[in-house]
Order: structure tokens, then sequence, then C-alpha cells
């Protein structure tokens, strides 16, 4: 594989940058695989990365069926966190924290990862108080967090509504530091590359019709494009997962939703940290190119349409009016939506499942993408090794039947309630 | 805008309108041995179909009953709507 550099940067100069090596091979798929992961996200891609670099598995197909990085990981809002209350999210997500701050360097592959920040505003005492809560949870599990009052937040933010009069005061906020933003697409593109260059197959345009199991094992699955055998399989299909589970008489605790994205036209560089509101749902970034970066709710119905509904477009910018009015001044560029793999208690499962060789990365919710290089890296160990890792194992399929529920939002099951 | 004819109130937009998910789940019957199986099925386990769903909507600013709605996941199409206690063949 041709390094990406600077030297290289300039030997391709004088060739009219004509002759870079594509970045990934277009395989036509073999008969037999070690490992399929089905699914060119970036939670496939991630892990079929890692099954060749931790795991020295290599004889490994990506199935896609469109193309790769088409889903979630290029509809998100880049966002990247760790600001979680409960032990097993905090954990997973700080051992993402550290991947991402390597990640550019391991994948060779400027990702454009920025630790820029995020704050979660408060806009009561109450809420004060169960921030400290939470940041006093985040420190005992090794991640930083700040309690910022009323002015330390408005020296940050000072475009945020800090009027006396408004229906949402800001009280203050919860920061961590260490958060920010990557270039989402570039997250997709950098693993792939790297896994391609390791003999990982990945194949697009090819969807997945059915599966081989007998006696309770997977043997093999039948795809648009042949069948292909192999004794283990891993599901990484986010807001299809249930599409795929019907297929295997599976019935999971995820339902399927919509959530929205938009950016509004680009401007000067006024924002340079992740916001969210904390009276509702609402976050907001600018980007590199000065987009605003804006997203919410889910639309609030089972949905496996790629495409938003406009009543909750309009409620989710009229909270990022409330708490920063010069948005009302912008125009708004693009939106979009995604589909949701949304669990019943807001966490995900990476898990072995009752099927022997069947592996299940699924329930994501609204964090995916901060997710993808860790969720990565433990689904390769649990397919690899047949066992999950301790990172993962409180993500199990079982908690909701045994009641170790891990609930940090408290909502329930009701997925669609923000 | 999704717009769903209310069987009581008639044709009205989504925003006066809740949701309240899947209408085919049903509550294990009282007066029965139920398995843990069955609960779990229950409270946490859904099909969440891609195509043809039944669900239920609650008319929250309107005449505030609660409503099945047979609707496409894909394509967003409502085919009909019945009132709650309607069973549906």
């Amino acid at each position: 594989m041709q390094k990406y550099s600077i030297f290289n940067l300039v030997k391709n100069a004088f060739s009219n940058h004509e002759n870079w090596d594509l970045a990934w091979k277009d395989p036509t798929p073999k008969e037999e695989y070690d490992v399929v992961i089905i699914g060119g996200g970036g939670h496939g891609l991630a892990t079929a990365y890692y099954l060749a670099k931790e795991h020295n598995i290599t004889k490994v197909a990506i199935i896609e069926k469109g193309w790769i990085g088409g889903g979630n990981v290029g509809r998100n809002t880049t966002i990247i966190r760790s600001n979680y209350m409960h032990d097993e999210n905090a954990l997973f997500s700080e051992f993402g924290m550290d991947l991402w701050r390597k990640m550019s360097q391991d994948l060779n592959y400027n990702v454009m990862f920025s630790p820029r920040g995020i704050i979660n505003l408060a806009h009561s005492d109450a809420q004060m108080n169960a921030y400290a809560r939470r940041g006093n949870s985040m420190r005992l599990n090794g991640i930083d967090a700040v309690l910022l009052n009323r002015e330390q937040v408005k020296e940050i933010i000072p475009m945020a509504d800090f009027s006396k009069d408004v229906r949402f005061p800001i009280f203050g906020g919860l920061m961590q530091p260490s958060a920010g933003t990557a270039r989402h697409d570039a997250v997709a593109w950098g693993y792939a590359r790297q896994a391609d260059s390791m003999g990982v197959d990945i194949i697009q345009n090819c969807e997945v019709t059915g599966f081989d199991v007998t006696a309770g094992k997977i043997n093999g699955i039948r795809t648009s494009r042949g069948n292909i055998k192999t004794k283990k399989v891993g599901l990484c299909v986010a807001g299809s997962t249930n599409i795929l589970a019907e297929k295997l008489n599976m019935t999971l605790p995820i339902e399927t939703h919509l959530l929205q994205a938009c950016v509004s036209e680009p401007v000067k560089p006024i924002l340079d940290r992740v916001v969210t509101f904390g009276a509702g749902h609402f976050y907001i970034s600018q980007s590199d190119k000065g987009e605003m970066v804006m997203g919410g709710d889910l639309d609030g119905y089972n949905s496996y349409a790629q495409r938003g509904n406009l009543p909750t477009l309009q409620h989710v910018l009229t909270e990022g009016i409330a708490m920063m009015p010069f948005l009302s001044k912008l125009k708004m560029l693009r939106t979009w939506g995604g589909i949701m793999d949304m669990s019943m208690d807001g966490s995900p499962i990476i898990d072995k499942t009752h099927i022997d060789g069947l592996y299940l990365n699924c329930g994501w919710c609204y964090g995916g993408f901060k997710a993808t290089p860790a969720s990565g890296w433990t689904f390769a160990h649990t397919i690899a090794q047949d066992r999950v890792h301790e990172l993962n194992a409180g993500f199990s399929l079982n908690r909701f039947s045994t009641g170790h529920l891990i609930d940090e939002k408290g909502l329930g099951t009701k997925t669609w309630i923000s | 805008m999704l717009h769903i004819k209310c069987p009581y109130c008639g044709m009205r937009s989504q925003n006066e309108f809740s949701y309240g998910g899947d209408a085919s789940v049903k509550r294990p019957e009282l007066n029965k041995e139920i398995s843990d199986q069955e609960w779990d099925s229950f409270v946490y386990n859904r099909k969440s179909l891609r195509g043809k769903h039944l669900e239920l909507w609650q008319h929250l600013s309107g005449c505030r009953q609660w409503i099945k709605v047979e609707r496409d996941t894909a394509t967003h199409e409502i085919f009909n709507t019945h009132k709650a206690d309607e069973e549906i063949s």
C-alpha cells in the first residue's frame, strides 16, 4: 500500500496526481471466508480492520448492500465524546477516546480529529446537580469533566442567549474538554483502506438474502452475488438489524427509527465547541467548512425511510434558536436522515447469539459514530476469541431478560421519547 | 408532514398526535402461568417491520383517543386508521 505522506504528495504532484493507487480494491466474492462481516459502515469496517490487525485474521469479507460509508457513518453529526455516567458506557467510550486520539497515525489517514470539547448546558438548579453527579461519575472513571457556572459558560460561548428574560436561562454546564469531532467519511475510508491492504475483501453492491444455519450453527450466507461459506458472521447493520434478524427468526430488543441532521450555509468561525441544549434535545458544532452542523430528536415513529419530516426539523431548530438566537439568520443548506437501531435501554448490544458463529453488534441509538473504533475493537475480539471482552461484557443481549439494563437516560422502552 | 385520519375527528396533521408504538404487541393474559420469556418478549422484543406496520397513536391535541394506524415504515404511506378497540383482520 502506498503511504500517504508529504513526500508522496510532492512526488505525485509531478504526475498531476494521476498515478495514486486505488484506496481499496473491488474484488469478486470468494467461495469461503474465515469471517464475514455484514455491513460496510464505520463499525463493520473497523471490525474487519481490528480482526486483521489485532487477531491476524485476514481471510475476511465485508458485505455491503450499497457502498461503504453510505449509511449512518456518513449521516451523523460527527460528535465524539465519553461523557457517560454508567460504568459500562463510560469505560467503553473512554477506551474509544484513546483510539480516536491515535487514529490518524494508526490509519495513515487524516480523520481530522478535533478535540474541541463538548458542553452540555444546564437550565435549572436541579440540572446542575444532575450534571455535578454525572461529572463526578465520569471523573471516577478517569474521564475529564468540568462543571462550569453561568459566567464560565458565557466566556466560552458568548453567542448563546444569556439575556435575562429567556424561557430557559443558562445556569451553567458540564464540559468534557477532550471530546470533539472528526471527519466521518475519512473514518470509514481510512479503516477501509487499511483493512483492504491487510487482505480484507470489501464487497460492495452485494445484498445478504439469507443465512445457512444447520443444527444451531452458521455455515454460510446467501447473497445477491452468490453463496459464501463461513463459520463466523458478524452483523453490523445498524438500522437494518431487524430486517436481517427476521431472516434468522430472531426478534430483538431493537426498533428502527429515523433521525435527522442538517447543516446551515457556511459562515465565518463563531463556535469552536460542541454544545448541547439541556432543556430539549439539540446539538450543534461548526464544521471546518463553516457550516453549523445540527441535530436533535428522532422523528418519533418507526421508519426505514432515510429521509425526514419537517415537523421534527422545525421543533429541533426552534430549540436551537432558543439557545443561540443568531441561528435564525442562517439559511439551511442541507438536511438528511438516517435510520437508527434504537435499543430498549439506550445502550448498545455487542454479543454472541444463540446461533453458534453468529455475532451481533447493534443498538447504537444516537451514539454510533463516536463508538466506531471501540465497537470495532471489541467486536473483533468477540468474534476472534468467541467470547466477549470485559469492555463489552455489559452490552449483552440477555441483559433485558435478566434485568441488567444500562438505562443511561432512564427512558425505558419507549425509544422514541427523548 | 403525515396526515392521519382520526376515526373520531377526521383528517388532522401529524402535529396533533403522539406515537404509541407497535400495536401488535399483546400483554400476556392475566390468570395464567406466564414464563419470563413471555414477559421479556412483551416488554422488550419488537419486530420493527419494514413495510406495513400496525401502530398506536394518540390524538393528544384533539379528542385524546388512542387509535390504530396501518402505515408503511419505508414510504410513510398511511393505508387505514381504526379505533383502538376495533379488531383488525
